[in-house]
């Protein structure tokens, strides 16, 4: 059911399936870029089916938990970890929710821009992802850059335009000891833009 | 199936298994890295040509309305492809969902139904009018001209132009009533072999380019051999065409001709947006646009000169059940 989905979505998006992933087996965690209400599933869709099995998209909880359908497609289908936006404390905090995935043994999609950009262009990260890979350090972290999703659905319009989207997996990346909030935000992200006109 | 149809399908599969048979012996012979590529993606073009070969035989066979589907599926991955290399902005967003998902299925539709007078203008006259009417409403000055027009050669390259193959189907011509399948299939027979014996002759006897900075692999050697070579086995063919066999090998002519600037066309915007290939989508091949390419011009100007010098003249007014709702 899954990876009938999942092609499904390739074949609508004209994302190609990932042969490997580029850290081996293991738990990893995903960032890309955001455009999109697509993305995540996008994402999701390219990874190899055992992995795939084995990956949990992140997905905001306002939007997600907002009906009985959207929570019953994101976590029982997806099998998503919601995540706050608002009102966040420490028993439902992000990196909370996310290392519990981990701990678990699974990989994690994210968007260290927290929201959608308008333009198409990576937005400056949130602390999300530092705080993340200071907590499990050995985890590693695959920059995922996705193409065109943003003029498929860009933020603000409902029709899609069948454009050919693109999900790149780059080398993974390691939070270098010592290494502060603010250089390492700025590396990852360099690490996602970096393709961007190879 | 008519005794006619069954000579082209078999022709066809002969040369597919002749082909396969020599890229068989030449994969075994290639002893270099370079020669080992050049012959794999050899190949991987005659396997996708079995593909290509079989899926356009079988809807063809199956009639008109799957051919016009067919037609319409590959005019939506060739737009698919071309606005996807080519630079739009979000105040386009809208006008691309009307392009993709309005007017392409309602020109086909006016395909399906066989409305000539309406399939003739339907992109020019209002596709053209309605494409910066809708832009204009946004409010977005920047890149207006460009990104419009980028649009309009859009529709026009990917769905007026192919659309004229399945119209080919509807063509009413002397002496030929019920036959159009055969002459669709001779276009697009001698469109492909073209390419096929351009690559073949520039392959192996290629020297002089025509146009290095638009398309490197074309040469002068390639393209007077393999237009040569296709026109003689296209006026061979003129048994399934309505075309004497020196009418065949004009008409084989004009074809190629248009498809040899068609293809370098397409590969002058291709070059221009910054890229090598399409797409990725038919191995050995590119995209589907990079298969398409020569199609593109040669199909409405093979379509109006074979209806202009051997038809009984297309019909403009809508179809009966539509003039009976209007209640004229």
């Amino acid at each position: 059911m899954r990876s009938f989905l999942a092609a499904l979505v390739r074949l609508a998006t004209g994302v190609r399936l990932l042969p490997a992933t580029p850290h081996g087996t293991g738990p990893a965690i995903y960032f890309a870029n955001h455009a999109s209400h697509m993305d995540f599933v996008v994402v999701w869709a390219a990874l190899p089916d055992d992995v795939r099995e084995v990956t949990s998209p992140a997905a905001a909880e306002d939007y997600w938990a907002a009906t009985r359908l959207r929570r019953c497609i994101a976590c029982e289908l997806f099998r998503a970890v919601l995540i706050p936006r608002k009102d966040v404390n420490r028993g439902n905090h992000p990196v909370e929710r996310l290392g519990t995935a981990l701990e678990a043994g699974r990989s994690v999609i994210l968007f260290p821009e927290g929201t959608r950009s308008v333009d198409g262009g990576t937005m400056e990260f949130k602390s999300g992802l530092y705080h993340l890979a200071r907590r499990y350090p050995d985890i590693p972290l695959i920059p995922v850059h996705l193409e065109n999703l943003s003029r498929i659905l860009p933020k603000g319009s409902r029709l899609p335009v069948p454009l050919i989207a693109q999900a790149r997996f780059l080398p993974p990346m390691q939070l270098l000891p010592e290494e502060p909030k603010p250089v390492f935000l700025a590396r990852a992200r360099a690490a996602l833009e970096g393709t961007e006109h190879p | 199936m008519d005794p006619e149809t069954k000579r082209l399908l078999g022709l066809v599969g002969g040369i597919l298994v002749i082909a396969s048979i020599i890229g068989f012996i030449l994969s075994r012979r290639a002893r270099s890295e370079a020669a080992k590529a050049t012959i794999a993606n050899l190949n991987a073009r005659i396997r996708s040509w079995w593909v290509m070969a079989a899926i356009f035989s079988a809807t063809i066979l199956l009639g008109p309305t799957f051919t016009t589907v067919l037609f319409a599926l590959l005019s939506f991955l060739a737009m698919r492809e071309f606005i996807t290399l080519t630079r739009t902005d979000r105040a386009d967003h809208e006008v691309l969902f009307w392009a993709f998902f309005i007017i392409l299925p309602l020109h086909y539709l006016l395909v399906g139904i066989g409305w000539y007078g309406m399939f003739t203008i339907f992109i020019p006259v209002y596709a053209f009018a309605f494409i910066p009417f809708r832009r204009v409403l946004t409010g977005e000055t920047k890149n207006f001209l460009a990104n419009t027009s980028r649009i309009q050669w859009a529709l026009l390259i990917c769905v007026y132009a192919v659309s004229h193959m399945p119209m080919i189907l509807a063509l009413p011509l002397r002496d030929y009533e019920g036959e159009n399948a055969k002459l669709l299939f001779f276009f697009v027979l001698t469109v492909q072999l073209s390419d096929v014996l351009q690559y073949v002759w520039g392959k192996t006897c290629g020297k002089r380019p025509v146009a290095p900075r638009v398309s490197p692999h074309k040469t002068w050697e390639g393209t007077v051999g393999g237009i040569g070579t296709t026109v003689l086995i296209s006026s061979l063919l003129w048994w399934a065409t309505p075309f004497s066999p020196w009418q065949a090998g004009l008409m084989a002519l004009l074809i190629c001709l248009a498809g040899f600037f068609g293809g370098l066309v397409l590969s002058a915007i291709k070059r221009d947006l910054g890229a090598k290939d399409w797409g990725g989508s038919i191995a050995g091949h590119g995209g589907f646009l990079d298969r398409i390419d020569s199609l593109c011009f040669a199909a409405p100007l093979f379509f109006h000169i074979t209806g202009f010098c051997f038809g009984t003249g297309m019909d403009p007014r809508p179809p009966a059940w539509i003039l009976e709702w209007l209640g004229r």
